[in-house]
């Protein structure tokens, strides 16, 4: 359903708990509010599927994903035909069967972007790192994003009974097109300050010991201000935080792991002593 | 520094009795070309030797040297890329500041204009070569890696993997039987490309040409990322990217604010590597064009160039100073980057950058 105000959104994201900051809030709010696609650009593992997610439970919505991918085409995207079933109602036709419509509904599979295009109920549709895609299937996505409606040859154009919640991610590995962005809202997804950061791991960690939750999102934050090839995303502060939960420690050091995934990184924490007094 | 065409000086030596045909051009063609262009008495004494077959002749030669001389020099209005449309050869003006920069490079026997300039030092052009130069560096521009795209295209014949989809239309035709199985094989699509440009002081000769090989890759494929760098970083992607050259390069000259300054190639790659880290895939050519002359940690260097080459699919360093044969990479930066550079090419000249474009389309 849809929402009434900002502030709504925020409370009703962060009952899914994901808290979502004013921003990333009128963000989602407006996507709704005005039928706009949101593009979601951010490091990685700062929560832009996440966002897809909750908004997608905050409304009572179904989540519908579309994963690019490289050499994603319309066949993966929108629909493609059931070719073996084809085969076998022709097959079915040579004994006897009456001849089948080989090119009607009865042998299309829907894919992701025809399922939210023709769904009745509400839907939120999240399409998940839009740069690993390349420019054609950029160009058919600004079709499909601004008319809301596909045609499929064999059947004719079908439009969208109501529009979806569209939520595009990117981790921009290359920059999207202009045309393309201008179709959607943008945000732009921060690390989130320390206290924050702790509310977060709070939220998804129900009864994590305060200590751990404050220790975790204080040596994040640090690793964040070091000079390192990857920083680590809230996503690693949860798991982080978990890590600790489950091993009973307080050890940043022996769980580095955990955050920091590039060696060099790893030796350099060691070696300049980051963590220490962490 | 003059542009002239050598049928002028021909005409001026047979008006004044010297037997100037097709034969004796052809070989001054080619002693200009042997010789160090951009000294004026070479290519003087080398004219001479080859025009000239009477001692009657030096005479009459020095008269039509004077003459052409004075009829090439530019008037100020003349337009650069008119007089690049006429006939003309590359000729040595007096070298000056400029010439005392460059090396003398080892020229092929070659007698076309084309040839003359392809071979031509960028830090030696004069500013109507550069406007050539421009021209067949634009062209260069386009080619690029490609590398094998998930998207199957059609093949002809059993190659690649069966393509049900359409074996499914085709079968259609003959009641449902498939009888014509369809393949499909994987398309060919652009390797991404990670252009960095040193503009820092001592790569000044060759920056403002390099910067226009740059700005046309950007203009013309899909996947190319620019930076330049001199103490710090600059990503100018956005910058070059557009149809107007000049506005781009007027864009990307405003964005960087280190031209002519000193040098922190580590900084800079390091830079890279952190903040831009994403933009240079697993899969992206990486091009470097920089002298290598650094004035910080060469420690520094070695960590990020070792970290760069693990990222990248191919690291390609460019060095205008290699094209002189005597170079060895004794500057700091460069002979510490060295070991992690897969191809170590030269960029001084259209010729040389003609040898990237030839490594990029090729293996690798």
């Amino acid at each position: 359903m849809g929402w009434a105000s900002v502030g709504e959104v925020r409370d009703a994201l962060a009952r899914e708990r994901y808290l979502a900051d004013e921003a990333l809030a009128t963000a989602v709010y407006l996507a709704g509010a005005i039928d706009q696609p949101l593009l979601l650009e951010g490091e990685a593992g700062v929560g832009k599927t996440e966002t897809a997610r909750a908004a997608a439970s905050a409304r009572g919505a179904r989540l519908v994903r579309l994963q690019c991918h490289e050499g994603i085409d319309v066949h993966h995207a929108l629909y493609d035909w059931d070719w073996s079933r084809q085969l076998l109602a022709l097959r079915a036709a040579e004994h006897g069967r009456p001849a089948p419509q080989l090119y009607s509904r009865e042998f299309l599979v829907r894919r992701p972007l025809l399922e939210a295009l023709e769904a009745d109920d509400d839907v939120v549709l999240l399409i998940d790192e839009v740069d690993r895609a390349d420019d054609a299937f950029e160009a058919f996505l600004l079709e499909f994003l601004s008319d809301f409606a596909v045609s499929i040859p064999e059947l004719g154009t079908i439009t969208a009974h109501r529009r979806p919640l569209v939520i595009l991610t990117s981790n921009r590995t290359r920059e999207l097109h202009d045309a393309l962005k201008r179709r959607c809202l943008y945000h732009w997804i921060d690390y989130p300050a320390p206290e924050r950061e702790a509310e977060i791991v709070r939220a998804r960690l129900p009864g994590v010991p305060e200590d751990i939750a404050l220790r975790v999102c204080d040596a994040v934050a640090r690793l964040r201000d070091a000079d390192l090839y990857k920083l680590p995303g809230v996503g690693e502060t949860i798991a982080w935080a978990r890590a600790l939960l489950a091993l009973g420690t307080g050890d940043l050091q022996s769980t580095l792991g955990v955050a920091l995934k590039v060696r060099e990184d790893i030796d350099r924490v060691r070696a300049e002593g980051l963590l220490t007094g962490a | 520094m003059p542009r002239l065409d050598l049928g002028g000086l021909a005409a001026r030596l047979r008006a004044r009795g010297v037997h100037t045909g097709l034969g004796e051009l052809l070989v001054a063609h080619r002693a200009l070309a042997a010789v160090d262009a951009a000294d004026v008495r070479q290519a003087r004494a080398a004219l001479r030797a080859a025009l000239c077959s009477r001692r009657e002749d030096l005479e009459a030669f020095d008269e039509a040297w004077e003459a052409w001389l004075d009829a090439a020099r530019p008037s100020p209005l003349a337009d650069p890329a008119v007089q690049t449309a006429l006939p003309h050869v590359a000729i040595p003006g007096d070298g000056g500041a400029e010439g005392a920069a460059g090396t003398p490079v080892p020229r092929p026997a070659a007698w076309s204009e084309v040839e003359l300039l392809r071979e031509r030092d960028f830090a030696q052009m004069s500013d109507a070569e550069r406007t050539a130069a421009m021209r067949l560096l634009s062209r260069l521009a386009r080619r690029g890696p490609t590398r094998r795209s998930r998207r199957p295209r059609p093949s002809r014949g059993r190659s690649g993997r069966p393509d049900q989809r359409r074996t499914m239309r085709a079968a259609l035709r003959h009641g449902g039987e498939p009888l014509e199985r369809r393949w499909h094989a994987p398309g060919v699509q652009e390797r991404p490309v990670v252009l960095i440009l040193d503009v820092s002081g001592s790569m000044a000769p060759y920056a403002r040409m390099l910067l226009h090989y740059v700005q046309a890759a950007v203009a013309a494929r899909r996947r190319v990322e620019a930076y330049a760098f001199g103490t710090r970083l600059t990503r100018l992607t956005r910058e070059l990217s557009g149809r107007d050259a000049g506005r781009a390069l007027a864009r990307a000259s405003a964005a960087a604010e280190d031209w002519s300054g000193g040098t922190r190639i580590g900084e800079a790659l390091a830079e890279l590597n952190r903040v831009h880290g994403r933009r240079v895939g697993r899969n992206a050519v990486v091009v470097i064009l920089s002298d290598g002359w650094d004035r910080g940690d060469p420690g520094l260097v070695t960590a990020e160039m070792a970290r760069l080459s693990r990222t990248a699919h191919r690291l390609v360093w460019l060095n205008p100073l290699k094209a002189d044969p005597r170079y060895e990479p004794l500057a700091r930066g460069m002979a510490a980057a060295l070991p992690h550079v897969d191809h170590f090419l030269s960029g001084h000249s259209v010729a040389s950058l003609e040898e990237l474009a030839d490594l990029l389309e090729g293996e690798m």
